[in-house]
């Protein structure tokens, strides 16, 4: 189910590089976490809608004031690479590679 | 009598008032016994004793009064994925070597109101994704009752920390039994609150709809007053919910009369050690003792929570996980040419081997042609595990059985077989796909080695489930029991049989 190419494309997605060793070692087990995540294929779940948290809360709202937060410096003291008050990275626009 | 390391955060709150310790004292010793043990169980990242004396001192006056905040004067470790601002907060990753957070999580704000002090932060699997603490970055977390066995994870760190008296409490988190299966591991008291209980503000996030904070403690009691000291609503969290929190202390009773328990039927089945099946089964019958009504009940979509929990979980990590990238915060790679590049290389060089392969996992099970078979399918499976759940406590107001199918395992026995590792969560994964409330307190031993009673509850009655684990642990000795120290705990048999 899962093959080579299935590990790189996922891989790309994930933003990972991955080693030759990881991409072996990775095709087994997420093969063998998947074979194991199929036995779900086997219920019949009628009308079951999605779950996708364990209690409902929309509309959690708060009044639209300003509120203390954090300053420009603190929020960037953690950065790599600051200039002027940016974070600072590599060029964007770059063609990817193909698979 | 009792060395301070040792003492309950309730007794050592009477000593205090009685003026014969003081919060000093009771740091000196810690930071004793953390000195004499923890070179051998690496249960922390990092100490500041110093800080921590100021702390005490700050209190030590106070305390003598009747009035002192619940917690004044007494130690608490936090797991590393719990925000800090004056120490490091590394979720057990490279990737987050040298990071400060520039603010505290709720909890924290709430401990320090209550007047707790911070001893240090404890150790954890990577991004809190492992059952054994193994996959922390700066190595293993080694179980005080035999350090040639894991403490269970994810927050091994924390909850050895307080079976060897290196902490007098601690916060953990559980998005799948790390809470519990570490505190079944070490013999301690730990309890997974409902979703929505306490704010996850400042929790480094792994699995949003999963993750929740909660007490790890040497006494139900003790865990009863840390999850007072941080349960509420926070604007901060959205999810957390706006719902009464009780004084869970005063309130716990030792009389389990009236009260009716669900064993449930499916955590009896294959793969449950003879041994801890014996345990939790007297267990059973030690609360039938105490009043309970215990009868079998089934959970019949049990089995299928495991699988369903290995699809989201690690679709949500995937997703929160984005964030580690090289670029706001944490380690960055070098000398990368394009971003695409730095963001890639930069996870290969930061992140271990469980976060990679959950984060490729989730990516897989929402990637375009699997969501629906995948992602989606898992969503309806939990609908069905939350509605077993609601049918059983039609009938029983709280539902008991093992907390892992076996005791503490060794070191490296599960690290290149990540799906064995993943079943050790196999009772503990359906309480956080429902967001239900559960608790592990010690029942007894197998080989020298602890074992835990999960008690779970209906959403938001954590009461309920605390007077069945007190009243559990007053008539019974195994919570007395603490793990030999030093020397007397290398390899096995290390413990004195029960």
């Amino acid at each position: 189910m899962i093959d080579d190419r299935t590990v790189a494309r996922v891989a790309r997605l994930s933003r990972l590089e991955l080693s030759p060793e990881e991409r072996d070692r990775f095709r087994h087990q997420l093969g063998d976490i998947l074979a194991y995540v199929q036995r779900l294929n086997a219920l019949d779940l009628g009308d079951a809608p999605p779950t996708a948290r364990p209690r409902p809360a929309a509309n959690v709202l708060r009044e639209d004031e300003v509120r203390p937060c954090l300053s420009q410096e603190e929020a960037l003291a953690n950065a790599p690479v600051v200039e002027n008050g940016y974070v600072v990275v590599p060029p964007v626009i770059i063609e990817e590679p193909s698979e | 009598m009792s060395a301070l390391a040792d003492l309950s955060a309730g007794d050592l709150r009477e000593k205090f008032r009685r003026g014969e310790t003081s919060p000093t004292e009771v740091i000196r010793a810690l930071f004793e016994r953390i000195e004499a043990e923890d070179e051998r169980l690496h249960a922390y990242l990092f100490l500041d004793r110093d800080a921590a004396l100021a702390e005490a001192a700050r209190w030590d006056g106070a305390v003598r009064g009747g009035d002192a905040p619940p917690l004044a004067g007494i130690p608490v470790a936090l797991k590393d994925n719990i925000c800090t601002r004056h120490s490091p907060t590394t979720c057990g990753s490279r990737i987050l070597a040298g990071f400060r957070s520039p603010y505290e999580a709720t909890v924290v704000t709430r401990l320090r109101g209550a007047g707790a002090i911070i001893v240090g932060k404890a150790n954890c699997d990577e991004f809190a994704m492992g059952s054994s603490t193994e996959n922390s970055a700066f190595g293993p977390t080694r179980n005080p009752w035999d350090e040639t066995r894991v403490p269970g994870g994810t927050s091994g760190g924390p909850t050895a920390a307080v079976a060897a008296g290196e902490a007098t409490l601690a916060l953990g988190s559980d998005t799948g039994g790390s809470i519990r299966q570490p505190a079944a591991f070490c013999g301690v008291v730990g309890m997974k609150p409902t979703y929505g209980r306490v704010s996850r503000y400042g929790l480094v996030a792994f699995a949003s709809s999963l993750d929740q904070i909660g007490p790890i403690a040497r006494s139900v009691r003790d865990a009863a007053l840390l999850l007072e000291a941080i349960a509420g609503r926070d604007p901060a969290d959205s999810t957390s919910a706006d719902v009464e929190v009780p004084a869970y202390a005063d309130r716990l009773t030792t009389s389990l009369r009236g009260l009716r328990l669900g064993i449930v039927k499916e955590f009896f089945a294959e793969g449950l050690d003879a041994g801890v099946a014996g345990a939790v089964r007297e267990a059973i019958e030690t609360c039938r003792a105490l009043g309970a009504a215990c009868e079998e009940v089934s959970l019949p979509h049990a089995s299928y929570a495991l699988p369903a929990y290995y699809i989201i979980a690690p679709a949500e990590a995937s997703s929160n996980l984005a964030r580690y990238a090289g670029v706001q915060y944490g380690y960055r790679t070098r000398d990368a040419a394009d971003l695409v590049t730095l963001y890639s290389r930069t996870r290969r060089e930061g992140f271990g081997a469980e976060v990679k392969r959950r984060i490729m996992l989730g990516t897989y099970a929402l990637s375009a042609g699997y969501y629906e078979a995948f992602y989606l399918r898992a969503l309806r499976v939990r609908t069905r595990i939350r509605q077993d759940f609601e049918a059983a406590f039609a009938r029983f107001d709280a539902l008991v059985g093992p907390v892992t199918p076996t005791t503490a395992f060794r070191l490296g026995e599960k690290v290149d077989d990540p799906l064995q590792m993943y079943l050790s969560d196999v009772y503990t994964v359906p309480l956080n796909l429902a967001g239900l409330p559960g608790i592990s307190v010690p029942c007894g031993f197998v080989g020298g080695l602890p074992v835990g009673l999960q008690v779970v509850g209906r959403a938001f009655d954590e009461q309920t489930i605390l007077n069945v684990a007190h009243a559990f642990e007053q008539a019974t000795e195994f919570h007395t029991r603490r793990p030999p120290r030093g020397r007397a705990a290398r390899g096995a048999p290390a413990a004195k049989a029960p």
